[in-house]
């Protein structure tokens, strides 16, 4: 179950290269097993942090103060493209990531973000510009805000932009909310489509017995 | 009112729940398993003291943390831990699992298509980008994180916005040598890897109408790299004509009922689209990609890109961190290139007709010394046809490797990785960095592509390979 996000005010790091694909986040090796969780956070964007021989890269922002202590990240464009795994949104997580703010998410990954309890707020890439700008030049000492209720963002500057986010999700994450129990509740609406698609689409609907788990 | 279209369709008949203007609670017709994900979103289930709601609409195979080596040697402890697990909660829950040497294994977006189990107007989700592969019949297919797996496996639902839809038309006759591929990494170059993000595109146009079903689910398997989650191809005669008599697919009467249903599914010429781009496809070379984005892509017959022609600061500075990645100069012809790998296999291109073109080039010729080529088939099924097709034969005679079906080198989950600084042409679907090992580097393109780049020992342009 995802824990409740309301609001944050936080040290935040502008990562800002387009198209960062969730590989680059967390490698795949890292989520092979069933074991995984809780040993994602110090591999998180791996290739950008480590150098070959395993040290850190002094260059790379997480590995710099103040921004060590990020708990949101200003991104590029289409931040989390490609893969679906969720062990990217995992790894950052473990990290101390709770908020992620960018002009565009890959699709699943934003998804998968408030399944995790981590607020992706999307707003236009003037604003995010501008937050990026402002927190550089604070040299990541001004801390950004968010209010998810109030749906706002303050940059280190003092600048408030407003942002849109689905109602639902909202919701959702305000209340830290567990789907799966929620869709439960209409086990009876479930049950009644599958009764009626089975009269207009046997060819989906196979027998539930083992024997026949072969074609009805 | 407009004509609906296909995803509004498909949409419209999988509502179970209203639960706001945009979104709604979707039945899930088929939930597919690999050995990655599918026993940990079981486990999870458990763990909560729930059942698999609907476990023969769920369908398991190991597909991505096997070795594709002769015998499956090679296999790392955690990925044969992950079999296990997988072997152990299917048979709990009462899931079908293909298991590996059994007709039915290979990779998930390969066995779907192949058995019949992924069908027109079906929705199709599985905890994987590539999900989108299955739209190439008309499905409403995509891929899903594993919180949503756990969702699915408990309710057979799962609740879903509705995306903006998108039209990619693209029209004209495809030229000798250039192939679904090459379409799709053209179209991605043109509109850009965040081009298709939060739409469902669908692919139309009288180049797609000519495709055969395995060139459909080529194009629809790069969707993801386009940033939409969904792809689709409208069913017609050659969707029919693929899916009669496979195992799972409908049979008898039945088949009937189902075909008079997927004709219905087809975009109302009135459809209306959010966006709609048109693409020529006489204009089309083969593709090759140069960089880390599937966006960053040329003609075979192209230079590339020079940062210093470049205004746009960011994008220069995109390109300059691709090239150093990549190793390669600004300006120079990307054909000629050197290559250390070759690998023809993925759910991209790993199908039979993928096999054969690739075995058109390589026939009665030596792949390049210093270059390590393998051909990994997708699915036992489609080994077997090669193998009875002597297509195992023409590979390792010019010098390929011949692998066990699985997804191999394209994530390198399990060793079989490209080393550090060495370059591969693949015909998979991502060249993000890291991605085949680290810090390899990645070439993507179509199987005829890949073969001549072997044969060539460099990228080469297979209209120049006279066949
Ligand atoms: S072949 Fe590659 S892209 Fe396809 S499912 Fe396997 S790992 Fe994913």
């Amino acid at each position: 179950m995802p824990k409740p996000f309301d609001k944050l005010t936080a040290t935040a790091a502008p990562i800002m290269r387009a198209n960062i694909d969730t590989d680059v986040i967390i490698r795949i090796e890292r989520l092979v097993g069933n074991g995984v969780r809780g040993t994602l956070g110090k591999w998180a964007f791996g290739s950008l942090r480590y150098l070959a021989d395993g040290s850190e890269n002094p260059d790379f922002i997480l590995n710099r103060e103040p921004y060590r202590e990020a708990e949101i990240l200003v991104t590029g464009p289409n931040f989390g493209c490609g893969s679906s795994r969720e062990g990217a949104v995992w790894s950052l997580q473990e990290r101390g990531i709770r908020a992620v703010i960018g002009s565009s998410f890959g699709d699943i990954f934003f998804a998968n973000c408030f399944q995790n309890g981590i607020l992706p707020v999307v707003v236009d890439k003037a604003v995010v510009d501008q937050l990026a700008a402002d927190i550089e030049a604070t040299q990541g000492a001004g801390k950004v805000s968010i209010d998810l209720e109030a749906q706002t963002i303050v940059s280190p500057s003092g600048a408030r932009h407003s942002f849109e986010i689905d109602p639902r999700r909202r919701e959702g994450l305000l209340k830290g909310l567990d789907e799966v129990a929620l869709t439960l509740q209409r086990d009876d609406e479930i049950h009644a489509f599958q009764a009626a698609d089975r009269t207009t689409r046997p060819w989906i609907h196979f027998q539930k017995t083992p024997a026949s788990r072969t074609p009805a | 009112m407009p004509g609906r279209s296909l995803l509004e369709k498909i949409w419209d008949q999988h509502v179970i729940a209203r639960l706001s203007e945009d979104t709604d609670l979707l039945h899930i017709d088929r939930h597919l398993l690999h050995d990655l994900g599918g026993s940990r979103g079981l486990l999870d289930l458990k763990s909560r003291g729930l059942k698999v709601h609907n476990p023969e609409l769920t369908f398991a195979t190991p597909d991505h943390a096997l070795s594709t080596a002769p015998g499956r040697a090679g296999t790392s402890k955690i990925g044969q831990e992950l079999l296990a697990a997988l072997r152990v909660e299917t048979a709990a829950s009462g899931i079908t699992l293909f298991d590996v040497d059994q007709p039915g294994q290979g990779i998930v977006h390969v066995i779907g298509p192949e058995l019949g189990l992924s069908l027109p107007g079906a929705t199709i989700v599985c905890g994987d980008s590539h999900t989108c592969t299955h739209g190439g019949l008309g499905a409403l297919a995509f891929g899903i994180g594993s919180s949503e797996l756990t969702h699915v496996l408990a309710t057979q639902a799962l609740i879903q916005k509705r995306p903006k839809t998108l039209r990619a038309r693209f029209e004209g006759k495809l030229p000798l040598g250039v192939t679904a591929k090459d379409m799709i990494l053209a179209l991605i170059g043109h509109i850009g890897a965040a081009g298709g993000t939060g739409y469902a595109v669908e692919y139309a146009g009288s180049a797609i109408r000519a495709l055969p079903i395995e060139g459909r689910l080529t194009i629809c398997n790069l969707s993801i790299e386009l940033g939409a989650k969904m792809g689709m191809v409208a069913p017609d005669e050659t969707t029919f004509e693929f899916l009669r008599g496979r195992p799972y697919a409908p049979q008898g009467e039945m088949w009937d009922r189902a075909v008079k249903a997927w004709r219905e599914l087809p975009s109302d010429p009135d459809a209306v689209f959010d966006r709609e781009v048109v693409i020529d496809v006489e204009k089309i070379i083969p593709q090759v990609t140069w960089g880390i984005s599937p966006e960053h892509v040329v003609g075979v017959d192209g230079v590339i890109p020079d940062p210093k022609s470049v205004d746009d600061p960011l994008r220069r500075a995109a390109i300059e961190t691709a090239l150093e990645y990549m190793g390669l100069q600004g300006g120079a012809p990307i054909a000629g290139t050197p290559v250390d790998w070759v690998f023809i296999g993925s759910c991209t291109n790993s199908r039979l007709s993928d096999l054969r073109a690739a075995a058109e080039v390589a026939r009665g010729r030596k792949v390049a010394p210093g270059v390590r080529a393998w051909v990994v088939p997708g699915s036992e099924n489609v080994k077997r046809e090669a193998v009875a097709e002597g297509l195992d034969k023409i590979f390792i005679d010019a010098g390929f490797e011949w692998r066990e079906p699985g997804c191999s080198m394209c994530l390198a989950a399990n060793g079989e990785v490209v080393a550090p600084g060495q370059r591969s042409v693949s015909t998979s679907n991502r060249n993000f960095v890291g991605r085949q090992g680290p810090r390899a580097r990645t070439h993507l393109a179509s199987p005829a592509s890949a073969a001549a780049s072997a044969i060539a020992g460099a990228i080469a342009d297979v209209r120049m390979m006279g066949r």
